[in-house]
């Protein structure tokens, strides 16, 4: 009796373990940081699940360095690994392990439980993976809600802050819209092509023509919609502020970094091999998403008082310079692209260390009055934000400088002079609140402590706990290591630039 | 003799980095010794050129960042070596007036950095022979004065520095694209090169110099400033701290002329002989504004500061003559320019010290009165700044107008009114602050040791410019006829296309 069973059932698909090591690291430690975190002793709890977090993450970093150079393409073609997944799971897991140290102590981590939020952490990360290295439009959208799930439940973790509960359900309705959206999109798209593989679908259009088929371009433009909603691009960033200002601070530094280079990867990998030959028709609406973006960004981020809302607007205006790599559709853009999310990370994420300690030290929160007097009161911490404003406004001799430089470059290099001189003036606007905060920083003497002991004063029945906590080490330490790094790769880039000029190989541009 | 440029180079920001992390009594001593090794280097320099080779010299030429092509390329050329010296002379005297005459503003170590980055970007943005360098350089400058402002400036220092920021930023990032865009278009596909030796053999097509050379004239224009570019000068001035602001007027603003010799006129010659005219237009109006506005303002920091749009005015109208001879005078004039206009805003501290801390000139009279010897020094260099015979400026002076003569004849009539009105507006503010009736405030004394260490050798140098201008004319002569010769190739095609003969 012995049915030959297998034969009727389709040969498993090859799976190429080590190719997804990246992806198995973040997935097992997310359960082992769940498992961790229901221990008893609060130290435990506390302390490991951190730990664990930060083992993950260095292990993957050390999967996607094990991996590096190669260029393969895993589970029957639902995924590509390549230079561009790597890099940007690089700047990803970087952007974890960072983001891990911020939240190390945050109240958000222990309203929450440390479990819950680390192995949030770590599955919105490997939603990240299969985000970029997807190519293939179910794989897509799997990674899109795999990111976008654990990302709407951090942003709500402060469970005792409404704040907190109002960007969760903000970023959890309009980031299903957008979902929606990008999904309605891919829907049409493979009705239109009849193929949901990458590759597949750019044959599909260049040999039946599709470039003006109006399925198609419906198609077209609810992706480009869908995905510049999980992007935040303007006219569809509006709930950035908010939830960028809402959500416990770790969260949004994560988010700022590492969500966006996931979008971009996808944004990349979709339109730029999926839907590239139909580039003619889509590039003017990038180009102009570009242009709105720069501009609302720039403009919104004006007089700001809260940080994290300048940061956020601010983060919408670098997408735009993103962008104007992304429309040149050219190798260079895509190293460009590389390289500006890598460099622009270093002063966006010690930003975001110092308005946490400042959170910490002080009552005023987010407010950039937190920083009046930084410099007298803690140099470092004034010195790490000074350099993150520079870098992220590009003044020469940092990171954010050579960042510009190459998207320029790149820029000029793709036609595209003129979209480089609208960057470059907008770029001039946004001094108009970054400098701002180095100006609070370094003039605001607050009225200094009356005997100079520089002691806290003590309020009026104030128990010993009363006052502002400590920021703790950890914070002044990343915060110290990001502004070396804005500093060294603002005077020598090309480190970055090697690392980042593969990049586009895996793409056929 | 080998002489290391990044030596020089870096020096400053090395002895500002020292000052910093050493006890912070040594901070301003530290300061002071390392622009005097600058300028002994410097003075070296000068006596080691070779004038009779000319040329570029001790070039240094590294590969800095290999995927954009961008080399870390130093040389000192006829152009540069004296302003060079320059830079070093004004920034030691700088120095020299923080130490000796501030009181303690505080953070001694952070000033001295930041004045030790300024002087390294001021350097750097001289000795560039790599225009990308060139353009890191310059929009570099501006960063630690952003600093100096932001914490020793005066009350509006917040709105003064951010609209600073922002009008000079808005030309130098322009240009930083224009400079981009030139490289990679000349490598056609390529490796761009934006070195300023290898770009003279691929010079752009005409079409796309003209906006490039646009963006480069309006960074150069604003920093300089010019008159419709001159909107964050008075907030600028007004709160600038004294030692901050004799740099600034005096050495950033010829960076600017500089860079129309070395970067701007070599490589867009076509674009600078079409737009010749609206140039000496804009220079024109600069010497004839800046001259009025010099005449009426009532702050004695105001009056130099709009002189200063005067005067780089005719350093303008000197190069865009594109005649050897302004060009030559334009040289000259800049290092005169910075030497006068350095002295003259420490003569305003002075002044101002004589008047109980106002720097109005309707507070000010009859502080010559006890105070001949003063007196003397502010009358020299007032006269240096009107430009009376027998001073370096009227050499430069004359040069430029014998230069705009014979090329654009109406621009330099209108220009020598320029000198007659220069001559108002110095001699108004000798005059109502040094004679007139003793003023209510006015307590004067004379002038005092540790004064008389700064303003002395900046009046020495003046004096020795007056007597032998030839040696800061001569390295210049050849460097500025290779400046030109571009420009003044397509201006001679251009004429012997329209009319036989007409070329000069």
């Amino acid at each position: 009796m012995s049915f030959s069973v297998a034969a009727a059932v389709p040969a498993a698909p090859y799976i190429d373990w080590a190719g997804l090591s990246p992806l198995l690291a973040l997935l097992g430690g997310a359960i082992v940081a769940l498992i961790v975190g229901l221990a008893g002793p609060r130290a435990i709890r506390t302390q490991v699940v951190p730990l664990v977090s930060l083992v993950t993450f260095a292990a993957a970093i050390g999967c996607v360095i094990a991996l590096w150079g190669q260029s393969i393409v895993l589970i029957e073609g639902a995924l590509q690994l390549d230079p561009l997944t790597l890099i940007l799971m690089l700047v990803i897991c970087g952007a974890g392990i960072i983001s891990t140290l911020l939240a190390w102590r945050d109240q958000a981590a222990d309203e929450i439980a440390h479990g819950e939020f680390f192995s949030l952490m770590l599955l919105g990360s490997a939603g990240m993976f299969v985000l970029v290295a997807s190519r293939d439009l179910v794989t897509t959208f799997v990674g899109l809600e795999l990111l976008s799930l654990p990302l709407y439940i951090l942003c709500a973790s402060r469970v005792r802050a409404e704040r907190s509960l109002e960007a969760g359900l903000k970023y959890l309705i309009v980031g299903s819209v957008g979902s929606a959206t990008v999904l309605y999109g891919f829907a049409l798209l493979y009705g239109a092509t009849g193929q949901t593989g990458y590759s597949e679908i750019a044959a599909a259009i260049a040999s039946n023509g599709l470039a003006t088929d109006p399925l198609f371009l419906t198609a077209v433009a609810m992706c480009t919609v869908g995905f510049a909603f999980k992007a935040s691009l303007a006219p569809f960033h509006q709930w950035t502020p908010d939830v960028y200002e809402g959500a416990p601070t770790p969260v949004t530094a994560f988010m700022s970094v590492a969500t966006k280079a996931a979008a971009f990867g996808v944004i990349i990998r979709l339109f730029d091999v999926a839907l590239r030959p139909a580039a003619e028709t889509w590039e003017p609406i990038w180009v102009a998403i570009a242009l709105i973006t720069m501009v609302v960004g720039n403009v919104g981020a004006l007089r700001q008082p809260s940080m994290k809302r300048m940061l956020a607007y601010s983060s919408v205006a670098q997408a735009g310079y993103v962008l104007v790599g992304f429309v040149l559709v050219t190798d260079l853009g895509v190293q460009a692209i590389c390289s500006y999310l890598i460099l622009y990370s270093l002063g966006n994420l010690a930003a975001f260390a110092v308005v946490i300690a400042r959170e910490r030290e002080t009552d005023e929160g987010d407010n950039i009055s937190a920083l009046r007097g930084l410099g007298s009161e803690r140099p470092v911490l004034a010195l790490v934000m000074t350099m993150a404003m520079l870098s992220l406004a590009g003044i020469p001799a940092t990171a954010g400088f050579m960042a510009k430089l190459r998207l320029i470059e790149a820029a000029a290099a793709g036609d595209y002079a003129w979209l480089a001189a609208v960057l470059v003036i907008l770029s001039v606007v946004s001094l108009a609140y970054y400098l701002p905060v180095v100006a609070t920083i370094w003039r605001g003497e607050t009225e200094p402590a009356a005997d100079g002991a520089g002691g806290v004063p003590v309020l009026a029945g104030g128990a010993p706990d009363a006052e502002p906590g400590r920021a703790g080490w950890e914070l002044t330490l990343i915060g110290a290591v990001l502004a070396i790094a804005v500093l060294v790769f603002g005077i020598i880039p090309q480190p970055v630039f090697n690392l980042v000029a593969s990049a586009a190989r895996g793409l056929g541009l | 003799m080998t002489i290391h440029l990044s030596i020089i180079l870096w020096l400053p920001a090395v002895a500002g980095l020292l000052a910093l992390l050493l006890p912070s009594r040594f901070a301003r001593w530290i300061s002071l010794i390392g622009t005097l090794l600058v300028l002994a280097y410097t003075i070296t320099l000068l006596a080691d050129y070779d004038r009779a080779l000319g040329g570029l010299q001790y070039v240094t030429d590294e590969l800095w960042i290999s995927s954009i092509g961008v080399h870390y390329a130093l040389g000192v050329s006829g152009l540069n070596l004296v302003l060079l010296a320059t830079t070093a002379v004004i920034f030691t005297a700088s120095a020299l007036w923080t130490l000796v005459d501030e009181p303690d503003h505080g953070k001694p170590g952070i000033y001295a950095l930041l004045m030790g980055l300024a002087q390294t970007a001021v350097l750097g943005a001289f000795l560039a022979q790599d225009r990308a360098l060139f353009v890191i350089f310059f929009d570099l400058m501006l960063v630690p004065f952003y600093f100096l402002i932001v914490i020793w400036g005066g009350p509006d220092r917040t709105s003064a520095v951010l609209k600073l920021f922002l009008y000079t930023l808005v030309g130098s990032l322009l240009m930083l694209v224009g400079a981009i865009t030139t490289g990679v278009m000349a490598a056609d596909g390529g490796q761009p090169s934006f070195l300023l030796a290898e770009l003279a053999k691929t010079p752009l097509g005409s079409t796309a110099q003209g906006w490039i050379f646009l963006a480069f004239a309006l960074a150069f224009l604003i920093k300089m400033p010019s008159f419709p570019f001159h909107g964050w000068m008075p907030d600028g001035y007004s709160n600038m701290p004294i030692g901050v602001l004799a740099v600034f007027t005096a050495i950033l603003s010829k960076v600017a002329a500089y860079g129309f010799l070395q970067v701007a006129l070599p490589l867009f010659p076509e674009a600078a002989v079409e737009y010749q005219e609206l140039l000496m237009i804009v220079a024109v109006a600069s010497i004839l504004y800046g001259s009025v506005m010099a005449f009426t303002v009532d702050s004695a920091r105001l009056v130099l500061g709009y002189s200063s749009i005067a005067q780089l005015g005719f350093i303008v109208l000197g190069i865009f003559a594109l005649d050897g001879r302004g060009a030559d005078g334009a040289l000259l004039q800049a290092t005169n320019h910075a030497i006068v206009a350095g002295a003259l805003i420490f003569v305003v501290a002075m002044l101002a010290r004589r008047t109980g801390g106002s720097e109005k000139l309707s507070d000010m009279g009859g502080i010559a009165k006890g105070a001949p010897a003063f007196a003397a020094v502010f009358l020299v260099l007032s006269f240096a700044l009107l430009a009376m015979p027998g001073t370096a400026n009227f050499v430069g002076e004359f040069m430029i107008l014998l230069g705009t003569f014979t090329s654009k004849m109406a621009f330099a009539f209108v220009a020598a009114i320029g000198v007659a009105l220069a001559a108002f507006y110095a001699l108004r503010l000798y005059v109502s602050s040094m004679h007139h009736r003793v003023a209510e405030k006015v307590n004067s004394f004379e002038l005092t040791l540790r004064e008389g260490l700064v303003i002395v050798p900046l009046l020495l140098v003046v004096i020795a410019l007056a007597l032998y201008p030839q040696f800061a004319l001569s390295p210049a002569q050849d460097a500025t006829s290779k400046a030109l010769s571009a420009a003044q190739q397509v201006q001679n095609s251009d004429a012997s296309n329209t009319t036989q003969g007409a070329a000069r």
